[in-house]
C-alpha cells in the first residue's frame, strides 16, 4: 500500500556522533526490507528515523511518496514492533490492541470487530482478558504483532522482534512473521542481527556497517556476490573464508608463503575469499589445476547433525570447511582444501569487491 | 528465595536486636503505655490526686464539639495539602523530566526546600503572608483581596496549607521523578505511534503507571499533614483565628501543656495513635501489592 524512500537520509547526534551518515534505499510496495548489521551500526536509528521517534539531520524520508521528515510519527500512519514488545502493562491484551484505534476515534463496534479478527488471526482470542504479565514471552511477541496489524498501517516496522525469544519459538515466529507480511501485503523494514533471520525474510536486503550501506540486493545475490568483505564475513554462518594475499615475485601467495599456483581475476585483488560449502575436502595428494589448493590442517570438528564444521589451519590463517553428514577427519589430520578458481571471490585492498 | 542465615548461638541474635528493642522500649512503647494509662485517669485542679475513669475521658473527648471540629479542620487541612503538594510536584517533575539542558541543576534546586525545618518553612510562609509586612499579602492586596489570615479563618487555612505544602513539594518531586524514569521509554513511543498526543500520553500510559508511586506518597503525605505539622502550625497561626486551624495534634499539645487536662489531652493521643497504626497498615497492605508491574 506503500512505497518507503530513503534519500541520502542522515543523523548527527547533538554530540557530534554520526550515526546515520547518508543512506539511500528504495523500498517497493509490499516488500519487506530486512536492514542487517552489527550493533551500533545505525540500522535501530534509522528505523527509529523511519518512525518518526529521531529527527532526520540531512536528507529526506517519504512514505507513500510523501516526505516524511517534518511529521510525527501519529500521522505517518505506521506501527512498529518494538524489541521488548512495549505492551501497556496496565491495560488488558484487548485494550492494548485497541488503544491506537481508540486515539484515532475508530466507532466502538469496528473497534471490537476489528480488534477480534485481528486475534483470530494471531491465535490471540482466548487471552484477550489478560495482562501482559500473564503472557509467556511468544505471546507477548503475538500482542505487540497484533497491536500492529489492527491498526491497518501502510508501514510495518520491526525493531529486532525476535531477539527475547527461545531459538525454538525465533524460527517459528519467523516463518509466521513472513506468511503474515505477505497475506497483509504491507511494506515493512526489519531490523535485526541475526544474518539467518535477514537471509530468510527479506525480499531486499540492506547490510549496514558503521552508518553507511555496505550493500543493497536480494539475499541470494548477497550471499553469492558480496560486495565487500564486511558483507562477505557478516552474511554467511560459519562466515566466508579470507586470505590475504601478498604479491610474490612468481604472482600472488598467501600470509604463509604459499603460492596461490594462478592469478587472481583482478590485479588489484589484495583477499581472497571462499564460502566454507565451495571447497573439497581432500586427502588426495594429486592437486587438479585451476583451483587453488591449501594445504591444512584439522583442528576442530563440529559435527551438527547433517553436516559437520571442519575448522582448519591453512594458508597461515583458521578456516571452516562445511562437509555433509559426517566427518571423515580427525583433530590432528593433514588434508587439501581444493578450492574451484570460479567459486572464489576476489577483493582490493579497501576490502571492495573485485573481479 | 535467600537461603536463610541461622546462627549457631541460641543468644548472640538476641544481643545483637537488643540495642533496637531497648530504643523502641523506652521511646515507643513505655510513652505509649504512659499515654494510655493516663487517658483512663482524671486529676483534680491542682494535681494533687487522680482517679481512674475508664474510658470516660474517651466518651468525653468524643462527643466534644471542639473536638470534632478538630478532626474536620485536619482533614481539610490533610487532604489540601497532601493534593497541593503532589498535584505541583508532579507537575513540576513532568516539567523538570522535559528540559533537556541543567537537568541535574533544577533537580538539585527543586529538592532543597526539603532540608529546610517545618518551623522556619511557616516563619517563612508567615513573613512573606504577613498581613502587615508581608510582601505577596502586599501583592495579593494590590490585586484586591482583602488578605487577612489573622482574622479570616479561610486565609489561615489556606496560608497554613501553602506553607506545609511548600516543604513536601520537594519530597514528593524527588519521588515522581524516580517513577517517571521508570516508566519505561519505549512505551510513550510505542503510544505516540498509537497517536495518542503528548497529555493523552500522560493520562493513559504515564499516570497509570505512576500510580504505586503516587499511592505512597498520598498515604506518606497525608500522615506528614496529619502529625508532622506541629511546627507549622504553632508558628504560623497557633491554631487560630479561634480554632479554625487548631489541628489534632495541635490540639493535643493545647489541651496537655497549654491547658493542662492531661486526661483529655491523653485520650486524643491514644485515638491519633489508632489512626497512625490505621493508616500504615493501609499502607503496607496496598503499596506492597501494587509496586509491581511488566
Amino acid at each position: 500500500m506503500a512505497t518507503v524512500d530513503l534519500k541520502d537520509a542522515k543523523k548527527v547526534y547533538s554530540s557530534g556522533v554520526e550515526a546515520v551518515k547518508g543512506v539511500s534505499i528504495a523500498i517497493p510496495d509490499k516488500e519487506l526490507c530486512v536492514l542487517v548489521g552489527p550493533s551500533g551500526c545505525g540500522k535501530s536509528t534509522l528505523l527509529r528515523m523511519i518512525a518518526g521517534l529521531e529527527t532526520i539531520s540531512s536528507g529526506t524520508v517519504a512514505i507513500d511518496g510523501k516526505i516524511v521528515n517534518a511529521v510525527g510519527p501519529a500521522e505517518r500512519d505506521i506501527a512498529m514492533v518494538f524489541q521488548n514488545y512495549a505492551l501497556y502493562p496496565h491495560m488488558k491484551v484487548y485494550d492494548n490492541m485497541a488503544y491506537g484505534l481508540r486515539n484515532r476515534g475508530t466507532p466502538k463496534d469496528e473497534i471490537d470487530s476489528r480488534v477480534r479478527s485481528t486475534a483470530k488471526v494471531l491465535e490471540l482470542s482466548a487471552l484477550l482478558d489478560r495482562r501482559p504479565r500473564e503472557l509467556s514471552g511468544g505471546q507477548r511477541q503475538r500482542v505487540a504483532m497484533g497491536r500492529a496489524i489492527v491498526r491497518n498501517p501502510k508501514v510495518f516496522l520491526f525493531d529486532e522482534p525476535l531477539s527475547n525469544l527461545d531459538a525454538k519459538l525465533r524460527g517459528q515466529m519467523r516463518v509466521e512473521i513472513k506468511n503474515l507480511q505477505r497475506t497483509l501485503g504491507v511494506t515493512s523494514i526489519y531490523v535485526t542481527h541475526d544474518q539467518l533471520e535477514a537471509m530468510t525474510l527479506a525480499d531486499i536486503l540492506v547490510v549496514m556497517n558503521a552508518g553507511l550501506v555496505e550493500q543493497i540486493g536480494a539475499p541470494l545475490d548477497i550471499y553469492e556476490a558480496p560486495a565487500s568483505t564486511f558483507v562477505a564475513s557478516f552474511i554467511g554462518a560459519p562466515p566466508m573464508n579470507l586470505l590475504a594475499l601478498t604479491g610474490g615475485l612468481s604472482g600472488p601467495t598467501l600470509a604463509d608463503g604459499t603460492a596461490i599456483g594462478f592469478a587472481p581475476a583482478d590485479t588489484k585483488a589484495a583477499t581472497l575469499g571462499f564460502r566454507p560449502e565451495d571447497a573439497d575436502v581432500t586427502f588426495n595428494a594429486k592437486a587438479p589445476s585451476g583451483a587453488l589448493v591449501l594445504p591444512a590442517t584439522v583442528e576442530a570438528v563440529e559435527p551438527v547433525g547433517a553436516e559437520s564444521f571442519l575448522h582448519c589451519a591453512a594458508g597461515g590463517v583458521r578456516i571452516v570447511m562445511r562437509v555433509a553428514g559426517r566427518a571423515a577427519a580427525r583433530p590432528g589430520d593433514q588434508l587439501r582444501v581444493v578450492a574451484r578458481a570460479e567459486k572464489l571471490h576476489w577483493f582490493d585492498k579497501t576490502g571492495k569487491r573485485v573481479g | 528465595m535467600t537461603p536463610r542465615v541461622i546462627f549457631p548461638n541460641k543468644i548472640l541474635p538476641y544481643l545483637l536486636v537488643a540495642p533496637q528493642l531497648a530504643i523502641t522500649l523506652v521511646f515507643f512503647y513505655w510513652p505509649a503505655g504512659q499515654a494510655l494509662y493516663q487517658s483512663m485517669l482524671r486529676q483534680d485542679p491542682f494535681g494533687l490526686k487522680s482517679r481512674f475513669v475508664w474510658f470516660a475521658n474517651f466518651r468525653k473527648v468524643l462527643v466534644d464539639p471542639a473536638y470534632l471540629n478538630s478532626i474536620k479542620v485536619t482533614v481539610v487541612f490533610s487532604l489540601a495539602t497532601a493534593i497541593v503538594a503532589m498535584g505541583v510536584a508532579l507537575l513540576l517533575a513532568v516539567m523538570a523530566e522535559k528540559v533537556v539542558r541543567g537537568k541535574g541543576i533544577y533537580r538539585t534546586l527543586m529538592i532543597w526546600p526539603y532540608a529546610v525545618a517545618p518551623a522556619i518553612a511557616g516563619m517563612l510562609g508567615l513573613f512573606l503572608f504577613n498581613p502587615s509586612i508581608g510582601s505577596l499579602s502586599y501583592l495579593l492586596r494590590r490585586f484586591g483581596i482583602a488578605w487577612d489570615p489573622l482574622l479570616n479563618g479561610t486565609h489561615a487555612m489556606i496560608l497554613l496549607v501553602a506553607a506545609a505544602a511548600w516543604k513536601q513539594i520537594s519530597y514528593n518531586f524527588l519521588f515522581f521523578i524516580a517513577g517517571l524514569q521508570a516508566v519505561p521509554k519505549t512505551l510513550i513511543e510505542a503510544a505516540a505511534m498509537d497517536g495518542a498526543s503528548e497529555t493523552k500520553r500522560f493520562w493513559t500510559i504515564v499516570f497509570p503507571l505512576l500510580a504505586p508511586t503516587t499511592f505512597f506518597l498520598l498515604v506518606v503525605n497525608t500522615v506528614y499533614a496529619l502529625f508532622d505539622t506541629f511546627g507549622i502550625v504553632h508558628a504560623v497561626t497557633g491554631g487560630g483565628p479561634g480554632k479554625t486551624t487548631e489541628t489534632l495534634v495541635y490540639k493535643v499539645y493545647n489541651d496537655g501543656f497549654v491547658n493542662l487536662i492531661l486526661g483529655d489531652s491523653a485520650a486524643q493521643s491514644v485515638i491519633l495513635m489508632i489512626i497512625v497504626i490505621a493508616l500504615t497498615a493501609i499502607q503496607f497492605r496496598y503499596v506492597e501489592r501494587r509496586v509491581h508491574y511488566g
